[in-house]
């Protein structure tokens, strides 16, 4: 049951601050990652939502994009189906990477910085598949400089606000998913209000050298402990968000995963995106199968790859993350399934250690998110 | 307290005497595990042969199976940690026991590691 070595993993700037902490480093997209301290999952998960938790997101790939000549956005519009041009300075959008066949690459946060810089956050296990695709793709009319110089740390949770008010009150005017230069302390970072727990947070892109500095200094606050992997996990899938490569992958839609709301306005008039021949026509007709939330019966979790069946005993498709959710407070999983069971409250079945368990589909989220609406 | 034996699967056995046994995981394991979310155990009267699936455990993040550290039947199950699995967290050598056997088999238990064994075999896994 012991963890595998991380010796051979990379180290964010708060490796060293993660094991005084007592944190349980794991190999994780070829990083070394606390999935807990010795508080615990659950009541790390809790935390986060009652009051404020600290993440380190550093393995996660930042990348500043500019144009050789005009908007940035317009170029990265080849890759992804969001409304990238339309975005004011200081505003920033989840978007999707996509393929010839409308399969997800990545999914990313894209922010515009300026007429001509946007700032990309993606995944750190993709993220030199998605560099270096941006770059094949746009060649020598962009530019990709990436961030290895940075770490991210995320602040997230009702008490998340209150913590950055007290170190950086600038940060606080962001709305949500915005994003700007503050100071946060004594230095210059850049901070969106953005996140992946379904709560009011904050992101902050700080050189590295610096960073253990900040991380202990948002910890010393009343309010912040210090959340891992685990509870990062858990507190996205009750928000109904998707994990990449688990979730979405090269193999799913923008529609099958339940994200035709990333596709712009304008984008779907013009139909120019990667496969949005494809993509469109799954739009107007459905796609076979959906992405689903499920509320399984009892208290034992359904775990990803787990069959989901209907009533009749037919195989109909696989879960694709599952779990506990504390909040929650029972088994919950994300899964795809054929498009007739999937609304909310279909009763299917799912298959937990080869025995059928009830489980039913739920809207999304399973725990209502609490994002920055404005005072 | 009566003497607990341990297992490489991080098992503990007490000896209850009278050929009965009770079961549990150590507090190397559940701290492995992490928070216990669920435990499922095996029906009263079920004979057990030692190494053989006596249960599952969830916790948040993974699953583990429950072995039987020795052969035996099963006389009692711990209801309490249906509705309260974290006790397996919070008291695994007490209140969050498993199983407790009868009819135990003496030979087996013998040779199971005993406290300061386990003891060096846990230091010598990290």
């Amino acid at each position: 049951m012991s963890g595998p070595s991380s010796e051979t993993a990379r180290h964010t700037p708060l490796y060293d601050l993660h094991r005084e902490l007592g944190g349980r480093l794991v190999p994780f997209a070829g990083y070394a990652m606390p999935v807990q301290y010795p508080s615990g999952i659950i009541a790390e998960h809790t935390h986060c939502r009652t009051a404020a938790g600290l993440f380190d997101v550093s393995h996660m790939g930042q990348g500043t994009l500019t144009a050789a000549k005009g908007d940035p956005a317009a170029l990265l519009e080849r890759l992804v189906p969001g409304d990238i041009v339309g975005l004011a300075p200081g505003r920033m959008r989840y978007t999707l990477l996509l393929n010839s066949n409308g399969g997800i690459e990545d999914d990313l946060m894209a922010t515009r910085l300026a007429a001509d810089r946007l700032y990309l956050v993606v995944n750190a296990a993709t993220k030199d598949a998605d560099f270096a695709l941006i770059a094949r793709v746009l060649g020598a009319e962009a530019k990709l400089e990436r961030h290895d110089d940075k770490a991210l740390l995320a602040l997230q949770g009702p008490a998340a606000a209150t913590v950055m008010g007290r170190l950086s009150p600038d940060a606080t005017k962001l709305p949500f998913l915005g994003g700007g230069f503050c100071k946060l302390g004594g230095q210059d970072v850049f901070i969106t209000r953005s996140g992946y727990t379904g709560e009011d947070g904050f992101e902050v892109s700080v050189k590295n050298a610096a960073a253990e500095a900040l991380a202990r200094l948002m910890l010393a606050q009343p309010e912040v402990k210090p959340i891992g992997l685990g509870a990062r996990d858990s507190l996205r899938l009750e928000a109904g968000l998707c994990l990449y490569g688990h979730d979405i992958d090269t193999a799913t839609t923008p529609i099958e995963a339940g994200l035709a709301w990333t596709i712009g306005k304008r984008r779907r008039e013009a139909a120019d995106f990667p496969a949005a021949a494809k993509i469109l026509g799954e739009l107007k007709t459905g796609a076979k199968r959906k992405r689903v939330g499920l509320k399984v019966d009892g208290r034992a979790p359904a775990r990803e790859g787990a069959k989901i069946t209907d009533a009749s005993g037919k195989e109909i498709g696989k879960i694709t993350s599952g779990g506990f959710g504390p909040s929650f407070g029972g088994p919950i999983a994300l899964g795809y399934v054929a498009a007739e069971s999937a609304a909310p409250g279909t009763s299917l079945f799912v298959s937990v250690r080869d025995k059928p368990v009830a489980t039913v589909v739920a809207p999304l989220p399973f725990v209502p998110t609490r994002y920055y609406r404005g005072t | 307290m009566a003497e607990m034996r341990f297992t490489k699967e991080h098992e503990w056995v007490r000896d209850d005497g009278a050929g009965m046994v009770t079961v549990g995981i150590t507090a190397y394991a559940q701290e492995q595990l992490g928070d216990v979310v669920f435990v499922d155990l095996p029906a009263v009267g079920k004979k057990l042969q030692q190494g053989s699936e006596a249960g599952t455990i969830e916790s948040v993040k993974t699953a583990a199976e429950l072995y039987a550290p020795v052969d035996g039947e099963v006389v009692e199950t711990n209801a309490r940690l249906k509705d309260e699995p974290a006790l397996v967290n919070s008291s695994p050598t007490d209140d969050g026991w498993f199983v407790k056997l009868k009819s135990a088999n003496k030979v087996q238990l013998a040779t199971l590691m005993t406290a300061a064994q386990y003891k060096s075999y846990c230091d010598g896994l990290h």
